[in-house]
């Protein structure tokens, strides 16, 4: 028999033999007894300075990887603080492992100090979670707990641990086989539903490629785009999918959503098919959803059932992983098109028209200050496709996602589901992390910033040499646009100030990284690829851009798709597209 | 409004019923009875429940229970295929001469009167939904001095199983070792 070794011992063991090489945490009380092996552990334990920046950490690390990402904490706050973190990677199918410790077993129900019920508060935010009182079962959690968070439909597991269980004594044994009842992800698709859904793409005049994040997730854009070449549609790209389909394609319209392109947007409404692939039908998509794509037969596969049918019924259900069913899609269209294949040349000529007249764009601020578009722009360009990018959440969030231009899966990184200001430092520090020969560049609001930048100290301390543009217009610019729009400008509560204070160069500099700024166009690009050259640092440039700049074009929240606006008060010019 | 029936195994773990009724919370759906207990197996409970479907697909909240990790199976119940009773204990005022038109009531029914005091019965009636419904609203013209009543539950008419349903639609009744090893390790 194996000598017995502590439940903490075990905890750190199972991570390992998960294949943990890193984790973002802080110790405290209740978690404590853990953290003595993990002083002797390969894993590579990275001290941050708040909770939330271990969640993000974790989650930035797992979507430029593709592996789970892992944080840890303590007890009562250092629990609840990881909550945000865990909300936003199950809003944004995120593979993350939580760990806390919980107080002692005897203590629990008790209010006693540090304690906080996480397994309830977190049950509604994450795929599963755990409570161990029994240090026998803590390997088995840990492999389940990895296995649920990455298999089936990607999301954050948590598993809360009491201190005497860390403590106690216990014979260690990694499961080789997990037996979970009640969770067996299907990942083949159904060939009646692969049939049909290639017969209806070749009877569509109007096919569309409506992409979603599920693409990203289940490594599956090279496939992607062997079938979308076949079927010679256009595609649309969400939030979370930028980078599945390359933007230099092109059959390549865009974003759609409330800020995207005239083209995705008006593609989706027009078309008679959506081949939906591992999209949700999300309202930031729909607009309103009863006049969401109304004349469109919906192929909608996703490796979550419970998608299927929840905002739009789905006319071919494809249940699976991505990987599988476009693998057997391409056969099974090729199969329909030898048969027969409508004509789309009409539907692209509508499409090309679109674009050609709606391209995304921006008018520089007539004061000759600095554009926000622009610079994101410039960091885009200068950096290339290689780089990561990662946003927080506002304009500078949706500027970075229509004027960066993405090539590549797991290069875009944003909250797109939950939209946690404060993601970006982060959520940057972890793909830094997981990606360390790649430049990773934060682009920041000058409000994001200020709720997470303690992370910096982190990275400057640990050689995570991240890049972070704050797009400073000294306001909460996403709510002020609101306000413009639908507020009669009265821009209640969302002046910052931050061009006064503080001073962010400055505050930089104090935390152990280069503080640049840049307030005039001709210095962005030199600034850029000063920021570009440092790589034994993190760098934070301040670029201080015109507060009244909007994102366009816009579907306002709750209504229809069909009215888009491409900028204040004007629509597209219908009348002159034949639609 | 749409009534529906829905037999749920469970696993017999801390917290699954804090799951179920959490999911049912935040997604909107209304509960209109519960019932948990044990079954065949110590490992696995099940939770019968009545569910008020106004807005909602069945389909859609058979899939989120499933998402569920401790779900193992989920079965609507129909009147037509199955076997349906609730349990109520009724506290019924017997001053006067009432006894004799409780006691006549209370036969109809095929209720018993479990104990008597000097001024009420309590009665203890199985019945459907439909039944048990009735029967309260005979007694209530005596007045009602207290009641509680059950969940409903309900058993698939026949030799099926719901068990063995999901065990052969999960492909897990033929091995009871079934590996998931494939891939978990990060």
């Amino acid at each position: 028999m194996a000598s017995e070794i502590t439940g903490a011992q075990a905890l750190v063991n199972a991570l390992e033999d998960s294949g943990v090489d890193v984790m973002f945490g802080i110790p405290g009380g209740a978690i404590l007894p853990a953290y003595d092996p993990i002083f002797d552990s390969k894993i590579r334990h990275i001290l941050v300075r708040h909770e939330q920046g271990a969640g993000h950490a974790a989650t930035g690390y797992a979507q430029v990887t593709g592996r789970v990402g892992v944080c840890i904490a303590t007890s009562g706050p250092g629990a609840t603080n990881l909550v945000t973190p865990i909300a936003d990677a199950q809003m944004d199918s995120v593979p993350i492992v939580a760990i806390t410790g919980q107080v002692p077993s005897a203590a629990i129900g008790t209010d006693a100090f540090q304690e906080a019920d996480i397994r309830g508060i977190t049950m509604p935010v994450t795929k599963h979670n755990y409570l161990i009182t029994d240090p026998a079962q803590i390997p088995r959690a840990i492999a389940e707990a990895f296995y649920i968070a990455s298999s089936g439909r990607p999301g954050p597991v948590l598993v809360d641990i009491a201190k005497d269980a860390l403590q106690k004594m216990t014979s260690y044994n990694y499961p080789k086989k997990l037996n979970l009842l009640g969770y067996n992800p299907q990942i083949e698709p159904n060939s009646e539903a692969i049939r049909d859904a290639a017969s209806l793409i070749a009877q569509s005049s109007k096919p569309i490629f409506y992409i979603g994040g599920g693409v990203i997730k289940a490594n599956a854009a090279k496939e992607l785009l062997v079938l979308a070449e076949l079927v010679g549609a256009p595609v649309v790209t969400t939030l979370m999918a930028r980078g599945a389909f390359p933007d230099s394609h092109s059959q390549h319209l865009g974003m759609p959503g409330m800020h995207g392109t005239v083209a995705a947007v008006t593609g989706l409404q027009k078309a008679d098919l959506l081949i939906t692939l591992g999209a949700r039908f999300d309202d930031r998509v729909t607009g309103k959803l009863s006049t969401f794509a109304p004349n469109a037969k919906i192929i909608h596969a996703d490796i979550d059932p419970a998608e299927i049918g929840k905002n739009r019924y789905a006319d071919v259900p494809i249940i699976g992983d991505l990987g599988p069913i476009i693998k057997a899609l391409i056969p099974a269209v090729k199969a329909e098109f030898a048969k027969n294949k409508a004509d789309i040349t009409s539907w692209w000529k509508q499409m090309n028209s679109l674009r050609q007249k709606y391209p995304l764009g921006y008018n520089e601020p007539s004061d000759g200050s600095l554009s926000p578009q622009y610079v994101i722009e410039r960091i885009g360009e200068i950096t290339g496709p290689d780089g990561i990018y990662v946003a927080g959440v506002g304009q500078h969030q949706m500027w970075a996602s229509q004027f960066v231009k993405y090539e590549k899966p797991r290069t875009w990184l944003n909250s797109g589901g939950l939209g946690t200001m404060g993601y970006a430092v982060p959520a940057a520090m972890g793909a830094k992390v997981g990606a360390p020969d790649t430049p990773v560049w934060a682009i920041d609001g000058d409000g994001c910033f200020q709720m997470t930048n303690q992370e910096l100290v982190t990275c400057a301390l640990n050689d995570i040499p991240i890049k972070v543009a704050v797009i400073n217009n000294e306001s909460l610019g996403m709510v002020r646009q609101w306000q413009t729009l639908f507020y009669k400008e009265r821009y209640s509560n969302t002046d910052l100030h931050s061009k006064r204070i503080p001073d962010f160069a400055k505050l930089a500099e104090a935390m152990g990284c280069v503080g640049l700024r840049c307030e005039s166009k001709g210095d962005v690009d030199k600034i850029i690829k000063e920021a570009n050259a440092i790589n034994d640092a993190p760098v934070v440039v301040d670029f201080s851009v015109h507060r009244d700049a909007m994102v366009w074009p816009m579907v306002a929240a709750g209504t229809s798709n069909d009215d888009i606006l491409i900028a204040k008060e004007m629509a597209p010019d219908w009348d002159s597209q034949e639609l | 409004m749409a009534q529906h029936t829905l037999s749920v195994l469970v696993e017999n773990s801390p917290g699954v019923l804090a799951r179920v009724a959490s999911l049912f919370s935040r997604r909107g759906y209304n509960i209109d009875s519960l019932a948990v207990g044990p079954t065949e197996s110590p490992e696995i409970s099940r939770i019968t429940i009545v569910l008020n479907l106004e807005g909602h697909a069945l389909d859609q909240v058979s899939a989120q229970l499933f998402k569920l990790v401790n779900v193992i199976g989920i079965q609507e119940m129909e009147d037509k295929n199955s076997h349906q009773r609730e349990l109520l204990m009724v506290k019924v005022n017997s001053a006067g001469d009432n006894r004799s038109k409780i006691e006549a009531v209370v036969g109809k029914y095929r209720a018993s009167i479990v104990s008597q005091a000097a001024s009420s019965l309590t009665i203890e009636a199985i019945g459907s939904s439909a039944e048990i419904a009735a029967l309260l609203g005979e007694l209530s013209s005596f007045g009602i001095k207290e009641l509680v009543q059950s969940g409903l539950i309900a058993l698939e008419n026949g030799d099926a199983t719901l068990a063995e349903r999901t065990l052969q639609e999960t492909g897990l009744a033929s091995s009871s070792t079934h590996s998931q090893t494939e891939d978990y390790q990060n």
